[in-house]
């Protein structure tokens, strides 16, 4: 100011031109009187040229003209966009979750070779896995016949592991004195000649059992005479399984049973049943059954020893591929292929475990798309859970600068009222007040912060109801600060001449206090709060870092981060953690530039 | 002085009650599961008594049947003697596993002062010499990202430089692998290098501040009257700086330091945590998040202890450095 002669009587305090080097610039020239008055017509020193700005003015611009707190300003104001508008704009929602059809190598079909008994149960009949159980006993003791519910069954062996389990039915009695034989059929059953002369020779001979037309026959002795009991078949047991071509198709009793006897006891590959042909087309372990129409012959149903199941419920497995897989187990080949629906070839790989055979398939699948690459769709990638991280860091910030807002309000709040009332009363009032702030600064903030979120973890409080938690507790706890500031500046300021003024005019204490003290405080307490904010921010992605502030499915820079431990997961997934703490580091810093920017602009003398 | 120092540590001592009876009220709220567990497992044991009988004992033991300020008294009792109790989580009693950590930490803690000392004070003086110069806006930029980075995040940033992508350094932890099977001096080395990530995240964190408060200061010694004069006597820049200036920057600088003295102890819980340095403030994390309460307690009385005794080194230190004050 000195350098600049002549000008001494443009009153100082109103030219902001005394702390800077170049502060010639920062007397503005009138551009429009310039222009209209032609350059000379006023004199350098004239008090018109000089534009004479109001303290207000005066901060913004110094603030304006402080580089770093104009960068400062900018990326504050980008990260509320971003945050606030961003969370608008973005097409994804926080919590949705991306997946996409993938193909994973699923298991398929299970082929096992059948070392269980299986049964087929008659039509009208019943058999049960109790009767079943039974039969497993008597077959491995040897015998032919067991009981259940006080009723005999019998056991035949019609071939190799394949039995028919069948019950007697009396149809008639027969009486037997010396060679003379009475029959009284039971109902309307019909005793022909030939049977006549069975029975008469198995009497003779002291047989009862013998075959009649496809029929077993049975004789036990009731006292005095005989009744004949007719088999009736109840089950066939067996271990081949038949299945049939077409999954709607119903493989009746008959079918299979003759089926089997057809593959086991009979030279013929071909049988009949209810007027229809069937052929037989044996292989190693399986044969297909084709069933001969007028067109030719299709495939009707397969029988083989071994148990092919598909895994999923709805995939129902054709007799081609069967045999195709039937074939490759065979050859011990480990993969073979085979057309799906739409004919294209597909892949199958056989895997086997003692002697269970597992076929696995590409087969497509929903899939979370996880730790995806940063693409066109997902600007940032995906994260663990398959949410769009840039999508996340949006509402992170949004939750983070909505926390450290309402913190800042709150200790502000709290710190003007405890430390204006200090700072007022003085004496006792003062003392206590500042006692509880020496004690809540020796209250070791990080710890107690840790250990309420470690109890709020085991109270399982809702993660929408633990931000506000989050936020009460932050303010509580760092409101001394501001008390001790507010405290400081207005033990030096009652003492001032305009305090007696206030005094004199009889203003009300709490109208003094927070009419006339508080505002010339405010310069200050601006500062602190966008330095404190920065302060807040950190403090609350420390905290999620460490999974005790905010907690998932909400968003939070620090708990984004969080999900990155070890080594491989920082390397590969950079894209997920190295942005969230950037934006961290951004946000703060942008906050202490401004709130630097306005300590330096409020108060020129004090510059950093 | 004398007078002036008493008083204050008696105010110290009245603090130190009641911040500890605050945190004790705290701690008692907790709903922990610790007693009842014991308590079940106890009366699971062949013979035993029932839960109900063992909890009942269990919270005798540990005085928590009592009311809350019963307990304290109780606590406090036992606590003057040096008594702090077994720690839950640790299974011996906390000042023995106190005394197992604390070295870890004080090490950890004094490396990093003495770095934070030698990086942030001459260029805190070098800024305020070369005042609104580009050194100075890349000092205050420099200082205030150290400010503003976040820990995990720097420290997840060097492992992945210094572990992960050069393999110079170890993910975490104290020592190696083959930690006993190395030569003695060898395991030192060991120590040394598991170290080094732990410090640098630390020092950097903490210069900025540093920085800032001596340049601050500086500036304002430089703006002094008496260094004007000196100036003014024709001395040269160097002794203006180095004798003038700097011996009177000294006396807030100290005053600073000596009052974190006492926080070398305190150990750096996050630091520490995610580079699993097992110190003060990693072994507290675990006791708190398991809720060990009598570990807890502790700490947290020992972190009270040493912010109130950072606070008087610093105001009687602040009266000894500068004669000024006594004065007054």
């Amino acid at each position: 100011m000195n350098s600049s002669n002549g000008r001494n009587e443009v009153p100082i305090d109103k030219v902001d031109s005394l702390e800077s080097p170049n502060n010639l610039k920062e007397i503005k020239i009138d551009e429009n009187i310039i222009e209209s008055e032609a350059n000379l017509t006023k004199d350098l020193s004239d008090v018109q040229r000089i534009k004479v700005l109001s303290p207000g003015m005066l901060v913004i611009k110094r603030f304006i003209r402080n580089q770093l707190a104009i960068i400062g300003l900018i990326i504050t104001v980008f990260m509320f966009l971003f945050s606030f508008v961003g969370g608008l704009i973005t097409p994804y929602g926080e919590t949705e979750v991306f997946k996409y059809i993938g193909t994973m190598s699923k298991e398929y079909a299970s082929v096992t070779l059948n070392e269980e008994f299986r049964y087929s149960v008659a039509e009208n009949m019943e058999y049960n896995p109790n009767m079943h159980s039974n039969f497993i006993l008597s077959r491995n003791k040897g015998e032919n016949t067991f009981t259940y519910k006080d009723e005999n069954y019998y056991i035949s062996e019609v071939g190799k592991d394949f039995y028919k389990v069948f019950r007697l039915n009396s149809v008639a009695q027969i009486t037997y004195i010396r060679g003379i034989m009475g029959v009284t059929p039971f109902a309307d059953f019909n005793i022909d000649e030939n049977l006549n002369e069975l029975i008469k020779n198995a009497l003779i001979n002291g047989s009862f059992q013998f075959y009649y037309q496809n029929n077993f026959y049975v004789l036990t002795q009731n006292g005095r005479d005989y009744i004949l009991g007719e088999s009736v078949n109840v089950a066939f047991e067996s271990l081949l399984i038949t299945e049939p071509a077409n999954p709607n198709t119903n493989l009746g009793y008959e079918f299979k049973y003759i089926l089997e006897d057809t593959l086991r006891n009979s030279n013929l590959n071909t049988f009949e049943l209810e007027g229809n042909r069937y052929e037989l087309n044996e292989d190693d372990n399986m044969a297909v059954v084709y069933k001969v129409t007028s067109g030719g012959k299709e495939e009707y149903a397969l029988i083989s020893q071994l148990a092919i199941q598909p895994i999923s419920q709805d995939v129902f497995l054709s007799i081609q591929f069967k045999e195709e897989m039937e074939r490759a187990i065979s050859d011990e080949k480990d993969m073979f292929i085979y057309p799906d629906e739409d004919g294209n070839d597909v892949e199958y790989t056989i895997s086997r475990l003692n002697n269970v055979y597992t076929i696995k398939t590409e087969t497509k699948t929903h899939l979370i798309s996880m730790h995806e690459k940063p693409s066109y769709q997902h600007w940032l990638g995906t994260d663990k859970h398959g949410m769009d991280v840039l999508t996340r860091l949006m509402y992170g910030g949004r939750i983070s600068l909505v926390i450290g807002f309402i913190v800042v309000l709150l200790e502000t709040i709290l710190g003007v009222i405890m430390g204006g009332i200090a700072g007022y009363f003085g004496k006792w009032i003062d003392m206590f007040i500042m006692r509880i702030v020496d004690v809540f600064n020796c209250i070791p903030f990080l710890p107690l912060m840790i250990i309420i979120g470690s109890v709020m973890d085991s109270l399982e409080v809702d993660p929408k109801i633990r931000i506000y938690y989050l936020m009460l507790i932050l303010g509580i706890m760092s409101w001394p600060g501001i008390a001790r500031m507010v405290r400081g500046q207005i033990l030096s300021l009652r003492e001032q001449e305009f305090m007696l003024a206030a005094e004199a005019t009889g203003l009300s204490v709490s109208r003094r206090i927070f009419k006339h003290l508080i505002p010339n405080v405010i310069p200050q307490l601006i500062v602190l709060a966008s330095l404190g904010l920065g302060g807040i921010i950190l403090y609350e992605s420390t905290l999620s870092f460490l999974g005790l502030g905010v907690k998932f499915p909400y968003a939070s820079w620090g708990n984004i981060i969080s999900g990155v431990t070890t080594a491989y997961e920082m390397t590969n997934f950079w894209f997920v953690w190295i942005p969230a703490g950037m934006l961290i580091l951004l946000t703060v810093l942008g906050f202490n530039f401004v709130g630097d920017g306005l300590r330096d602009a409020f108060d020129p003398k004090m510059k950093r | 002085m004398r007078r002036y120092v008493l008083k204050r540590l008696a105010i110290t001592v009245a603090l130190l009650f009641v911040v500890s009876l605050i945190i004790y009220t705290i701690m008692r709220s907790i709903p922990t599961s610790y007693v009842e567990n014991q308590a079940r497992m106890l009366s699971q044991l062949p013979g035993a008594k029932s839960y109900s009988e063992w909890l009942a004992q269990l919270n005798a033991n540990y005085g928590m049947d009592k009311g809350i300020l019963l307990g304290y008294m109780q606590w406090f009792k036992s606590a003057i003697k040096g008594d702090f109790g077994d720690s839950w989580q640790f299974n011996i009693p906390v000042i023995q596993k106190f005394s197992q950590v604390i070295w870890y930490s004080f090490i950890l803690g004094a490396i990093s002062f003495i770095l934070e000392i030698i990086i942030a004070i001459p260029l805190g003086i070098l800024a305020a010499r070369k005042q609104y110069s580009r050194t100075d806006y890349s000092i205050t930029v420099i200082a205030l990202l150290g400010i503003s980075l976040p820990t995990f995040f720097f420290a997840t940033i060097l492992k992945l430089i210094f572990s992960v992508w050069l393999g110079w350094l170890p993910l975490y932890g104290m020592v190696g692998r083959y930690y006993e099977l190395l030569s003695t001096a060898n395991q030192y080395l060991d120590i040394a290098i598991h170290y080094i990530l732990p410090i640098m995240t630390l020092t950097i964190i903490s210069i900025g501040s540093l920085m800032r408060y001596t340049r601050t200061n500086m500036l304002e010694v430089l703006n002094s009257d008496y260094i004007r004069t000196a100036r003014a006597k024709g001395l040269s820049e160097k002794k203006v700086i180095n004798y003038h200036a700097f011996r009177n920057t000294l006396i807030p600088l100290v005053t600073i330091l000596g009052g974190s003295l006492p926080g070398l102890f305190a150990g750096a819980l996050i630091t520490e945590t995610l580079f699993q340095i097992p110190g003060i403030g990693y072994t507290a994390y675990l006791a708190m998040v398991s809720g060990d309460i009598p570990f807890t307690m502790f700490y947290m009385v020992f972190m009270a202890i040493l912010t109130l005794l950072g606070t008087l080194i610093a105001d009687i230190l602040y009266a000894v450095v500068d004669p000024r004050v006594r004065v007054s």
